[in-house]
């Protein structure tokens, strides 16, 4: 009964007319709130989370305390995290939200409950958002479906980090476009936004690279085989591979530093002072190729790797910009959870 | 046992070449009789089975499911994972031996088939290929097949190391007994979840490159050339990328006792269906790339495909709703696959019904020696699928008769519907329009 092939040269299914059933639909976000991907976000919701957040900040902080009175935040934490858990924390309370901080190492997840019980927990205490920040790509969607409350993605693995993006548009715009808030598909027109270091494991680069292709920025990507595979180009418009630091920067406005994420190599075997000789940002060479460019890094910087002490320090750094923008973007993104969809 | 009529009925087996209006005769767990409608001889006082507008069909072959049975059974039982196999058309399944423990003993294989199992169709073991599936010790393979074990295989792992694959192959060709492999090279895999490409990257997961499983059915391949003199068989399970499929085209050209099965979901679904972290669209080899797709369609039109299998792979609810990277490989199958292959292959594709149906019995009971089955010639065992070939129908999970629900294929279309599966000549799932 076993057949032999009856064919020598096999056309293509695609020669034969073959249609394949269609691709999956997404049902997401549930939650009109929700900030999951920063491709999930309209060039007009943008606009409006970046008017938002220029008004927040310039709110009276005791009206703005009314905003969400007494509302229920629960951020829940499965990473260490300086800057975004604070912020996501300061832009909550200045709100008027009540917060409350579940980590991995002091709650019951060390006990082995799962995401999803630890998630109606939360509903059941009377969370009305939750902010995550997870070490598993895509634990969002995951807490999403499960919750149906409005999830804030603050970093899931190697996949996305939206309000990053988001506060990184703004001190873009701060830079380049004084003044503008409402962006459209020309916003960043002629602008190249370099990206460089370890994209392989960044959900900053990920989040980018969703981001600003869509306001006609031109995104360069740069980095050694090991941590910028090729297929990185492929994942969008917009996107190019550049494997020279020097060619580069030199087509920059913006250049955007990453860490390397050791916690994330799994086994990876990088020669650090190569890679250093190769791609680390140093005085020098930002003045020979992109005296003019803004040096924008996430943090946290490890000085001496990935850039100088000099050029974090520098005048072409905008570090700690980027820091206090992510106190009023999430502002913004906040509001937007507890207020979307008449909500409020 | 009485005796059973199949009365009106369109028969449809491709093996005996059988392709009209027929009555069948069952009785005593074979099939006795088949005449022109209305032509029986020996058919006094049996019950009868109207097939009027239906197709009457060998009982459908499954040679790679896993029912999880020994020490998995919150996942499936023998009893759970045959019942959903008869209400998906089919009368014999070959159960893989990862389970818990590991199959690789002559013990575990009876014990698998006692009537204690509760098993509603026939239930063929496939024993573990290496001692504990560990890749190191070969097992005693002519006492396991004196057990009643039709294969062995590692599957859920490799058998990795060139030595051992070489020996297992050598030592099964001398019992008669096939070894099914899970390609895979573990070493290029470590740590990834889902097919390794754009779409992996996009969603920040660790990739299973394509090459990991074509570089051991090359591999392999080879082996059974270098073996050749012994003419060892080897099956390829779940094939899923372009490569792999192109080298057993080329082993079969080389005249290599090479058989090879697609599962489902590997020749109708893409990366693409993981979606936004979809746990039913996770499964070992993953969902890859369309141009892999592609070369299975291609190659299962083409004749090249030896059986459609479902790598059935049952998981518990709780097990599936978590993070992804996290989630267990696996879907269940044994429902679906004669609806969609009907659905895509035949409705679709314009593949012949009874190529479609021999892709489903007759190839893969041939391919593990499985006598009398795969077949409705008289004398054969009385395994049957009558199903209605012209109903369309959306599956629904919910209603399984697996313990487990975890499929892509919820509310997918399927097309024919099974009405009533006979096992040696019981009715082991009716369902009557």
């Amino acid at each position: 009964m076993l057949r032999r092939t009856p064919s020598m040269n096999p056309t293509p299914a695609a020669r034969r007319a073959i249609h394949p059933p269609p691709g999956p639909t997404s049902p997401f976000p549930y939650q009109p709130g929700s900030l999951l991907s920063a491709g999930d976000l309209s060039l007009a919701e943008i606009s409006q989370i970046l008017s938002r957040a220029r008004f927040l900040e310039h709110e009276d902080p005791l009206k703005r305390d009314r905003i969400l009175s007494k509302r229920k935040i629960a951020l829940l934490f499965y990473e260490s995290s300086t800057r975004t858990r604070t912020s996501f924390e300061l832009a909550a309370k200045a709100l008027g939200a009540d917060t409350t901080l579940v980590s991995s190492l002091s709650s019951s997840i060390e006990k082995g409950e799962s995401l999803k019980d630890t998630g109606l927990t939360l509903r059941a205490l009377g969370a009305e958002a939750i902010i995550l920040r997870h070490n598993s790509s895509g634990a969002p969607w995951l807490l999403e479906a499960e919750t149906r409350l409005p999830v804030l993605n603050a970093g899931d693995g190697m996949h996305e980090h939206p309000t990053q993006a988001l506060l990184d548009l703004r001190t873009m715009l701060t830079h380049l476009r004084p003044g503008v808030t409402a962006v459209d598909a020309e916003t960043l027109a002629g602008v190249t936004v370099t990206i460089v270091g370890d994209i392989m494991h960044s959900r900053v680069a990920r989040s980018n690279m969703m981001l600003l292709p869509r306001l006609g920025a031109r995104v360069v990507l740069c980095g050694p085989r090991e941590l910028l595979p090729e297929v990185a180009g492929l994942v969008g418009p917009g996107m190019i591979l550049e494997r020279n630091f020097d060619s580069a920067l030199h087509q920059s406005q913006v250049v955007m530093m990453l860490r390397i994420q050791g916690e994330r190599l799994a086994g990876l075997q990088l020669d650090l002072e190569e890679y250093k000789a190769n791609y680390q940002l140093t005085g020098p060479r930002l003045a020979a190729h992109a005296p003019k460019a803004v040096v924008m890094h996430p943090g946290p910087i490890i000085r001496g790797m990935e850039v100088t002490a000099g050029v974090a320090d520098g005048v072409q750094s905008v570090i700690l910009e980027q820091v206090t923008n992510g106190v009023a973007i999430r502002m913004a993104v906040v509001e937007r959870a507890l207020t979307a969809g008449g909500a409020a | 046992m009485t005796a059973l009529v199949i009365k009106g009925g369109h028969l449809l087996d491709p093996a005996a070449g059988v392709d009209g209006l027929k009555d069948i005769l069952l009785k005593d767990g074979h099939v006795v009789e088949i005449a022109g409608a209305g032509k029986l001889k020996q058919a006094n006082g049996a019950e009868v089975v109207d097939a009027t507008g239906l197709t009457v069909a060998p009982g459908l072959v499954d040679i790679h499911v896993h029912l999880r049975e020994p020490g998995q059974g919150y996942k499936e039982t023998i009893a759970t994972g045959t019942a959903a196999a008869a209400a998906g058309g089919f009368t014999t399944v070959a159960a893989m031996p990862n389970t818990r423990p590991v199959n690789d003993s002559p013990e575990i294989t009876r014990w698998m088939q006692s009537s204690e199992r509760g098993a509603c169709v026939r239930v063929f073991p496939i024993a573990a290929a290496t001692r504990g599936s560990k890749g190191e010790a070969i097992n005693d393979y002519a006492a396991l097949k004196a057990a009643g074990a039709v294969a062995v295989s590692d599957d859920g792992l490799p058998i990795l190391k060139d030595g051992t694959m070489r020996e297992a192959l050598a030592a099964a060709a001398r019992v008669g007994l096939t070894v099914i492999q899970h390609a895979e090279d573990t070493r290029m895999t470590a740590g990834g979840s889902m097919n390794a490409g754009p779409v992996a990257f996009k969603l920040g997961l660790r990739g299973m490159p394509a090459e990991a499983e074509t570089s051991i059915v090359e591999r392999d391949i080879r082996l059974v050339s270098e073996l050749r003199e012994a003419r060892p068989h080897l099956h390829v399970a779940h094939t899923s990328t372009a490569g792999a499929m192109a080298a057993v085209r080329q082993a079969r050209r080389n005249g290599l006792r090479v058989t090879c099965e697609v599962a489902p979901h590997h020749f109708l679904l893409t990366d693409e269906h993981v979606g936004l972290y979809n746990t039913h669209a996770k499964m070992c080899p993953p969902l890859r790339s369309a141009a892999d797709r592609d070369a299975m369609i291609e190659a299962i039109l083409d004749g090249v495909v030896d059986a459609i299998a479902t790598d059935h792979a049952p998981h518990a609810v709780h097990e599936k709703e978590v993070e992804f990277e996290n989630a267990p490989n696996g879907i269940t199958g044994l429902e679906t696959a004669l609806g969609l292959s009907l659905y895509w292959l035949h409705k679709e594709w314009k593949m012949p019904m009874g190529r479609v149906l021999s892709l489903l019995s007759a190839q893969p009971a041939a391919l593990l020696g499985l006598k009398g089955r795969g077949t409705l010639a008289v004398g054969s065992f009385a395994d049957v699928v009558i199903f209605d070939p012209k109903a369309e129908w959306s599956y629904r999970a919910r209603e399984t008769k697996s313990k487990s629900r975890n499929t892509p294929f919820d509310g997918w279309t399927m097309l024919g519907r099974v009405r009533w599966t006979i096992s040696e000549g019981r009715v082991v799932y009716s369902n009557p329009a």
